[in-house]
């Protein structure tokens, strides 16, 4: 109902709703000059290090600096290397799983042990068991981001609605039309979920390999900044961070909205 | 069965020497150390640490969290205005932060908390507004047309119907601080918690140790969740007996 | 066409039909109506394939029915979970004809062909969430015709939909189908639409269903919502099917509109 009603506003209402975002802005601002904490620097000048870090570079990049290409591009090689290749394992494994009873059986309790070990500490291991570098970075988000997508294209393979098996059945489909027309679409919603939430460990698992085993990166830069007590750049870093996650969950979620219109649409109808 | 055969072939791995044992240790011996953990005093020292800080960080993100999210709930104006903020800041990725805190506070203890704190807080917030949102106008109306006035309201009728969604948000919330707590003694180091046991295990290339004390972690997570699911299930049976009459 | 011999099915030690004898010629549109919990889903079940039964056996153009077999379709009381909410009406429709070993084009005419003879040409474009739920079960008609079967169960087909709705859903169904010279089973638990659209009338009794009456209805077609629905004849045999169903439920107040 709520996304109704919010498709019919006109973008200028949808601005004027942002209303809070200035003004906890210029609190922030007021707050800092008054406290004059080292710790706490005034947005402003986190603005300020962000400009100078990495927008200041040359117009045919993009304003991006030297900088700004050296730290982003290791950074999200690793981040969508790593969850593309754990997605489409998952959901590869995920479907083998959610079709055949006895391989989901057997491997059971090895899924729930799997997802039950927290990523990070992923990292700390396999920096002992590997050498330190991409290989071994990539490795860690794959292993550690494929749960989510594999638990929940298994479970969606699983709780396909009987009715449309039953009419698969009815009308013949083929064992491939079965599985690629009515399984998989029937598990999307699920496999999506899950492929969301394992983007956004990917960016968690990112910049925890990179804060603890890393030369390069945005999370080698946020680390050294903290070394060196650049408090500016500690923050500019984070804003940094908080940006790419707003950005990796927005653009997610704009691609999910196209891909199951299906989906959103018939559940608001019901 | 399959998480025993899994293991007994990775046994067999190592003892032919598919697997070379000092870089994959056994299964046998990751097993037996982590038998010996659970009784090595020094282990549970470590231990007692991260359960300290994560059980605080728990019940401070309880009392931010729930109030925050009664208040946006039934205030509808307040959670149009906090809306974009919360969208702004809930995508920070939390471990981010760990630097930052690392600077700000000089007690270690407090510095997981607050990490913790910040990435438990969303899913408690979120759900309690939400189940806030889905209490039965029906419900509250009723009360209202016996008199009662909206405090009385809060507390009969929007808590108690809150409550199964809120539950769920501490389940969530449990799972993630258990999680930042480790990860922030892992980047931060300090002298006590399971995560400074795992980077010095790991510095002196102790793979059978870390791999056991992260085992203990992982079992904890899950103990912690089973409990909580358990628990819900009896709290809240009401509540599933009409979710699933509705399905 | 279709012959039923001595159909049981039990749940474990629960049974749900018990020796059902049953005869169906080629053109006719025979109604099963019963008493709720007379095994009704469990016969179709058990003639669509998707149920192995216990005990005697479904014979349809002389063969055994072993798994489900290509020359039937079903039309399923419940269009929301029939119809695939991922597809169009149109690639609804067309899907089944993939194992008529059609091509592309082929398959989408047909389709196209079956959704303009329901009256929902226009609509083929549309996704399921975007019709009515009368207009999905013309989708899910439309769905069977295109198959060609040649026996069209429906398991209570109009039990979704609003009276008007249903009465107009009654009379395009006997209208394609006498069209095509289609076979049609029709599970209903309505004894008045059991006598409207049936040219046979078989009374189910309560579990475990069995056979305790079968009546040929003797009305002039094509038939009228008002019209026939007046006639003497017609009010006769729907007091008669109704009290075979009640007859056998005593306590069990049966619904009739």
């Amino acid at each position: 109902m709520t996304r109704v009603r919010s498709k019919r506003k006109s973008f200028a209402s949808r601005v004027a709703g942002l209303w809070i975002v200035p003004v906890t802005l210029v609190l922030w601002e007021l707050a800092t000059r008054l406290a004059t904490q080292p710790y706490f620097p005034a947005p402003s000048t986190i603005a300020v290090r962000i400009q100078e870090l990495w927008f200041s570079g040359p117009l045919t990049r993009g304003l991006l600096t030297d900088e700004a290409i050296e730290a982003f591009a290791p950074s999200l090689g690793r981040l969508f290397a790593g969850w593309i290749l754990a997605s489409a394992a998952g959901i590869l494994l995920g479907v083998a799983i959610g079709r055949s009873a006895r391989l989901a059986d057997y491997l059971d309790p090895m899924l729930q042990f799997g997802r039950a070990v927290p990523p990070p500490l992923l990292v700390p291991i396999f920096f002992a068991l590997f050498q330190i570098g991409m290989a071994t970075q990539l490795a860690i988000i794959v292993f550690g981001v494929i749960w989510p997508v594999l638990l929940n294209t298994a479970d969606g393979c699983k709780t396909v609605d009987r009715q449309y098996l039953e009419t698969a059945r009815v009308f013949g489909f083929s064992r491939a039309d079965v599985l690629w027309r009515v399984v998989i679409p029937a598990a999307m919603p699920k496999i999506f979920a899950g492929l969301r939430l394992s983007l956004s460990l990917a960016l968690i698992l990112m910049v925890v390999s990179e804060l603890i085993g890393s030369t390069s990166g945005i999370g080698y830069g946020l680390i050294t900044a903290q070394q060196n007590f650049l408090f500016a750049d500690v923050w500019a870093y984070i804003v940094l961070l908080g940006v790419l996650g707003f950005l990796l969950n927005a653009s997610f979620l704009l691609l999910e909205g196209r891909i199951l219109a299906w989906h959103q649409r018939a559940r608001r109808t019901i | 069965m399959g998480a025993t055969g899994l293991l007994v072939v990775l046994e067999a791995a190592g003892r032919t020497g598919l697997i070379d044992t000092t870089f994959l240790p056994l299964t046998s011996t990751v097993l037996g150390r982590a038998a010996e953990l659970a009784v090595d005093g020094e282990f549970l020292g470590h231990a007692l640490a991260s359960l300290e800080a994560w059980f605080w960080a728990l019940a401070l993100t309880i009392a931010i969290a729930v109030p925050a999210g009664l208040l946006l709930g039934v205030a509808r104006p307040a959670e149009v205005a906090a809306r974009p903020l919360i969208e702004f800041l809930r995508p920070i990725p939390s471990v981010a932060l760990i630097p930052l805190t690392i600077m700000i506070f000089q007690n270690p203890v407090h510095m997981r908390m607050s990490v913790a704190v910040y990435a438990a807080t969303w899913p408690v917030l979120i759900n309690t507004i939400y189940g806030v949102r889905d209490v039965d106008p029906l419900a509250k109306e009723t009360l209202r047309s016996f008199g009662f006035g909206p405090g009385a309201t809060v507390f009969r009728v929007v808590l108690p119907s809150a409550a199964p969604f809120i539950a769920t948000g501490v389940r969530l919330a449990a799972s993630v601080a258990i999680i930042l707590v480790v990860t922030a003694e892992v980047v931060a180091g300090g002298i006590a918690g399971i995560g400074v046991f795992i980077s010095t295990a790991g510095s002196g290339n102790r793979v059978d140790l870390m791999i056991a004390a992260t085992a203990w972690v992982g079992l904890f997570g899950i103990a912690v969740n089973s409990l909580l699911v358990a628990a819900e299930k009896r709290l809240f049976r009401w509540h599933h007996s009409r979710m699933a009459g509705v399905s | 066409m279709l012959e039923l011999v001595d159909l049981t099915h039990s749940y474990g030690a629960y049974r749900a039909i018990d020796r059902i004898n049953l005869t169906v010629k080629q053109g006719e549109v025979v109604c099963v109506v019963g008493p709720s919990g007379c095994g009704k889903s469990t016969l179709l079940r058990s003639i669509a394939g998707l149920i192995k039964p216990s005990g005697g056996a479904v014979l349809l153009e002389g063969r055994p029915v072993e798994s489900t077999p290509d020359n039937l379709a079903v039309v399923f009381q419940d269009y929301s979970r029939s119809l695939y909410p991922w597809l169009s009406a149109l690639a609804n429709v067309g899907l089944p004809l993939r194992r008529r070993g059609l091509d592309r084009k082929a398959r989408d005419e047909a389709a196209m062909a079956a959704l303009t003879e329901v009256g929902l040409g226009a609509a083929a474009a549309k996704f399921p969430w975007e019709l009515s739920g009368g207009m999905q079960q013309r989708v899910s008609i439309a769905r069977a015709l295109a198959y060609r079967p040649s026996l069209l169960l429906m398991d209570e087909p109009f039990g979704s939909v609003d009276a008007q709705t249903r009465e107009e859903l009654e009379d395009l169904v006997l209208r394609v189908c006498a069209h095509h010279g289609m076979t049609i089973l029709l599970i209903t638990h309505d004894v008045d639409e059991s006598v409207y659209v049936g040219d046979r009338v078989v009374v189910l009794s309560k579990a475990p269903g069995t056979v305790v009456g079968d009546l040929t209805v003797d009305l002039p077609g094509p038939r009228d919502q008002i019209r026939t629905r007046e006639l003497d004849a017609f009010v006769k045999l729907r007091a008669d099917v109704g009290r075979m169903v009640r007859g056998i439920t005593t306590n069990h107040e049966m619904e009739t509109r």
